[in-house]
């Protein structure tokens, strides 16, 4: 008695329990590791998409047990081989002192230093954004429904009338019919015509006798050709078919604005990369849809890609406004604000022309900040300038005008970095849950 | 016609289920294996990694560990450094073998051959699994404990049971009897031993005021023992070598479900004994099995050759023995010394040799080399089978020598070589090699004085001045305080004179 079963089928991810246990036993470590790496790296923006690798300290996840030590002691090793030795020899004991064999040492396969792993993109944003939640995300959800939509999924074998592809249809008839030779209306008529101009002929020859009757025989087999192999037969049939699908409403758009005039060094480039990076990776775990927007701005505002916006060189001016103008203006086209949860991301390094500063506060005041779910404003400043990291009261002409925004809208948030690692912590600050902002 | 089971690389279920009964009528009728009925199940290559992280168990409750260890073999098998095995079999009744799907025809005959007949066969007959397992309940066993480890978490915290089930994994190889079962004593028994115990009590008296007396005689003397440690002995069936059942049967402060937990471990720990001692036996048993039957097979002509030359490239490539100064050696492979031995068993019984009439008088030239086989089987274990079955042949054959490591000597010596002076020696170190009971540190628990200062000691005899890894053994105390609840010390003492060696203890 035996029986086969097939096992593939069954759902995958049997072990991911224990997974999520080691995840959540060396989380400490991990946590670590990730925090580094968001530092460490040159930011590209999207490049986590095949997971990430960490390696983290196997001392909290060692396995012990009652062990004899490798060393000390006497051992007897019989091996396999033996090519000139004989009894008495000796031989240099090997370095390492792990005693003949040298294979007792790790006896699970792992390293003392470190054990690595990859983590999943999902296991890597989760701990990344551990404890953080999207400011304001409950309002929009509540309006945010999934409807369902159909799309065209291919053919089928079987179907109604009125899905049915024709044109898949008659070519899968027409091979078979060519397949199985089926004589063709065309050569039936031909034979059919033949036969019937011999038969008005008045001739009682043999000759004439024995064609008509070879002819008739051959349309005998054509017609019983015919009848078997059909015209169009039911395994020809092909019907288009649809599958209902869900069609997304949460959809969520980043602009991520940027000053790139001379006064933007690569430093602060650099920084202004993580902000965004940060940003969009938040957004697009909490929202099934999201876009983005690059706008960078000297003494005018340009749409650009991804890698126009970091790595393009500009010079000119520095007018803040235009990318704000520019901002409104996409809204306006492309992102109907019934339908996007809006989030504003700007980082500048706090200069702006004359006093068009005022001119951006009464943009955001008016024409932004209410249709913005979030809006957040960086300010990189020089690595020294410890008086304007700590001191949110000073700062140049740009910083004064938005603190009035800033004080008027929950949904507003400026803050000042200087150096990489001010970035992680500073972003956690800004999307914190239960952020308590007063107002 | 052809007879061909099959011809091409592609595997359907009816060409296994075909494969399956022309193997089963080899297995049976010419080789008159016994085995479980079979149920062959074909998995993908994840699911073979998810079984790896599980110890190869169907069932398994969870664990972080288990997920390291997935972590690990994905990343070798990711990076190609590591492959995975073409089979899994589990002891139990049905017998579950795991097929890989990417193998071919012919690798899932040779694999049926080699797990679902090999395999089963000595998981059935071997008198360890016969003694120590149950192979019908193992899975129910199985549904139990995951069930009951969740709904502990559930209960308790996911890090309350984490505790408790890391404390038992360190002790695992300390959770299983390797002598003897704990007494299991039937009803009649237990109201025998009642009726004992009270006729105990009434004498008690008596012993007391003697036991008093000797007691404050002898307390000025410091090596001697008092009453009250041999009668705690007793009661608490000291020494005790099963670390996780004295904690379960004694801790003074795991509740009922932790020590739930603690049999859990013990139990599944005491199941896999047996594989622990008789991998080359359990390896040779089932290449042997795959190797007569894909042999009988072709000489049926029930395979073609092309298949027969897959087969054998692949078990050659089990049974390779690379020599010790090889890069690729890592110790005996079982597989080949199973293998070899058992080759020899037959060829001791059909062409023995004037040295194999010496050595093996038993055997040698025995018409019925099948059943010396089953015999072997069935009776011994790697250690026993060695030490009886090694024969001066394929010492010679392997080119076996011993080095002898003494930490005291700057050099290491080649004691034994293949020679006859050397056979003996070689064969017993080599069986003893494969004594866990040998390899495994021996430790025991000494005493622990409840209405004292509540101390959990343990010995450790050590064997030819090997002790314990320190940093190991003192986690490993840490986790047993924790079980224990105090403090927890452990003696090494030398297996020959008794001196006293080392000492460590949790207590500062």
């Amino acid at each position: 008695m035996h029986h086969f079963i097939d096992r593939r089928a069954n759902p995958k991810g049997k072990s991911l329990g224990n997974r999520q246990r080691f995840l959540r036993r060396a989380r400490e470590n991990i946590k670590k590791m990730v925090d580094k790496s968001v530092r460490d790296k040159s930011v590209t923006g999207a490049d986590q998409a095949d997971g990430e690798k960490v390696t983290i300290p196997a001392k909290g996840i060692k396995e012990p047990f009652f062990a004899n030590s490798p060393k000390g002691g006497f051992r007897q090793h019989v091996l396999p081989g033996n090519k000139e030795f004989v009894v008495g020899d000796t031989i240099p004991r090997p370095k390492g002192g792990a005693g003949g064999t040298g294979k007792k040492g790790s006896e699970d396969g792992e390293g003392e230093d470190g054990f690595s792993f990859t983590l999943t993109r999902d296991e890597y944003l989760e701990i990344l954004f551990e404890g953080l939640e999207l400011p304001d995300l409950v309002k929009k959800n509540t309006v945010e429904t999934e409807t369902v939509g159909t799309r065209r999924a291919g053919l089928t074998t079987a179907g109604t009338p009125n899905n049915l592809n024709l044109v898949r249809t008659m070519r899968n008839s027409l091979g078979r019919r060519i397949a199985l030779q089926r004589p063709s209306s065309l050569a039936f008529k031909a034979l059919q015509d033949e036969l019937a101009s011999l038969e008005s002929i008045e001739d009682e020859s043999e000759d004439h006798t024995a064609r008509i009757m070879e002819l008739k025989e051959k349309l005998a087999i054509m017609d019983r050709r015919r009848k078997l192999v059909g015209y169009i037969d039911p395994i020809d049939l092909r019907f288009d078919t649809t599958v209902p699908e869900k069609i997304r409403s949460s959809r969520a758009v980043v602009f991520c604005l940027m000053d790139v005039s001379g006064s933007m060094q690569e430093r602060e480039k650099d920084l202004a990369k993580r902000f965004f990076m940060l940003l969009h990776l938040f957004l697009e775990r909490a929202y099934e849809h999201t876009e983005i927007v690059f706008i960078r701005h000297t003494h005018q505002a340009q749409e650009v890609d991804e890698d126009t916006f970091f790595y393009a060189r500009e010079t000119g001016g520095t007018i803040v406004s235009t990318a704000l103008t520019k901002m409104r203006e996409i809204i306006d086209e492309r992102y109907p604000t019934d339908e996007w949860n809006i989030y504003g991301a700007q980082a500048s390094d706090g200069e702006n022309f004359g006093n068009d500063s005022v001119k951006c506060k009464d943009l955001l005041f008016d024409a932004l900040i209410p249709v913005c779910q979030y809006y957040a404003y960086v300010e990189i400043v020089g690595e020294n300038d410890e008086k304007l990291l700590n001191n949110r009261e000073e700062g140049a002409d740009l910083w004064q005008n938005l603190r009035e925004v800033d004080q008027t809208f929950p949904q507003f948030e400026m803050r000042r970095v200087a150096e990489p690692g001010h970035i992680y912590p500073i972003f956690r600050d800004l999307f914190a849950a239960n952020k308590e902002k007063a107002v | 016609m052809s007879k061909l089971l099959f011809d091409g690389p592609e595997w359907t279920f009816e060409l296994l289920s075909k494969a399956h009964d022309a193997i089963e009528e080899i297995a049976i009728e010419d080789l008159g294996l016994d085995v479980y009925p079979n149920q062959i199940e074909i998995i993908s290559s994840e699911q073979m990694l998810d079984a790896y992280s599980a110890v190869g168990m169907p069932l398994m409750y969870q664990h972080w560990s288990y997920g390291k260890r997935f972590a690990r073999d994905e990343a070798l098998y990711r990076t190609g450094r590591q492959g995975l095995a073409y089979e899994i079999v589990i002891n139990s009744n049905p017998c579950i073998s795991y097929n890989m799907e990417e193998n071919t025809m012919a690798m899932q005959t040779l694999v049926m051959a080699h797990a679902a007949f090999g395999h089963n066969h000595f998981f059935k007959k071997n008198y360890l699994f016969q003694q120590w397992t149950d192979a019908a309940g193992i899975h129910d066993y199985l549904a139990f404990a995951k069930n009951f480890v969740a709904n502990c978490e559930e209960r308790y915290g996911i890090d309350a049971v984490e505790e408790i089930l890391d404390a038992a994994h360190a002790l695992q190889s300390q959770g299983v009897f390797r002598y003897g079962r704990p007494p299991r004593p039937s009803k009649e028994e237990l109201q025998a031993m009642q009726r004992q115990r009270d006729g105990y009590e009434s004498q008690q008296s008596v012993l007391e005021l003697w036991a008093d007396n000797t007691r404050r005689a002898r307390s000025d003397d410091p090596s001697g023992e008092d009453i009250g440690l041999s009668e705690r002995r007793g009661k608490m069936n000291l020494p005790q070598e099963n670390l996780l059942y004295f904690l379960e049967k004694h801790s003074p402060i795991l509740q009922s479900w932790q020590r739930e937990l603690l049999r859990i471990v013990r139990y599944i720990a005491q199941y896999m004994y047996p594989q622990k001692q008789t991998k080359v036996m359990n390896e040779g048993c089932a290449t042997f099995t795959h190797y007569y039957i894909i042999n009988r097979l072709l000489e049926k002509g029930l395979i073609s050759q092309g298949a027969y030359m897959e087969m054998m490239h692949s078990h050659t490539n089990v049974v390779l023995q690379p020599e010790y100064d090889d890069p690729r050696y890592g110790g005996l492979n079982p597989y080949a010394l199973g293998f070899a031995m058992m080759q020899d068993i037959r060829r001791i019984c059909e062409e023995p040799t004037d040295e194999d009439r010496e050595w093996f008088p038993e055997i040698a030239g025995n018409p019925d080399w099948k059943t010396v086989m089953r015999d072997a089987w069935a009776n011994y274990r790697d250690e026993s089978f060695i030490l009886q079955f090694l024969s001066p042949h394929l010492i010679r054959k392997f080119k076996l020598f011993m080095l002898s490591d003494d930490a005291k000597q700057p050099n290491l010596v080649v004691s034994n070589i293949h020679n006859r002076q050397g056979y003996r020696n070689i064969r017993s170190a080599l069986a003893r090699s494969y004594d866990l009971a040998y390899l495994e540190p021996d430790i025991q628990v000494e005493d622990a004085d409840l209405s004292g200062d509540r101390e959990l000691k343990l010995t450790h005899v050590v064997r030819n001045g090997i002790n314990l890894d320190p940093a190991n053994r003192d986690e490993v105390l840490r986790h047993l305080r924790r079980l224990w609840g105090y403090d927890v010390s452990i003696t090494a003492r030398d297996s020959g004179s008794g001196a006293r060696i080392s000492h460590a203890s949790t207590a500062a």
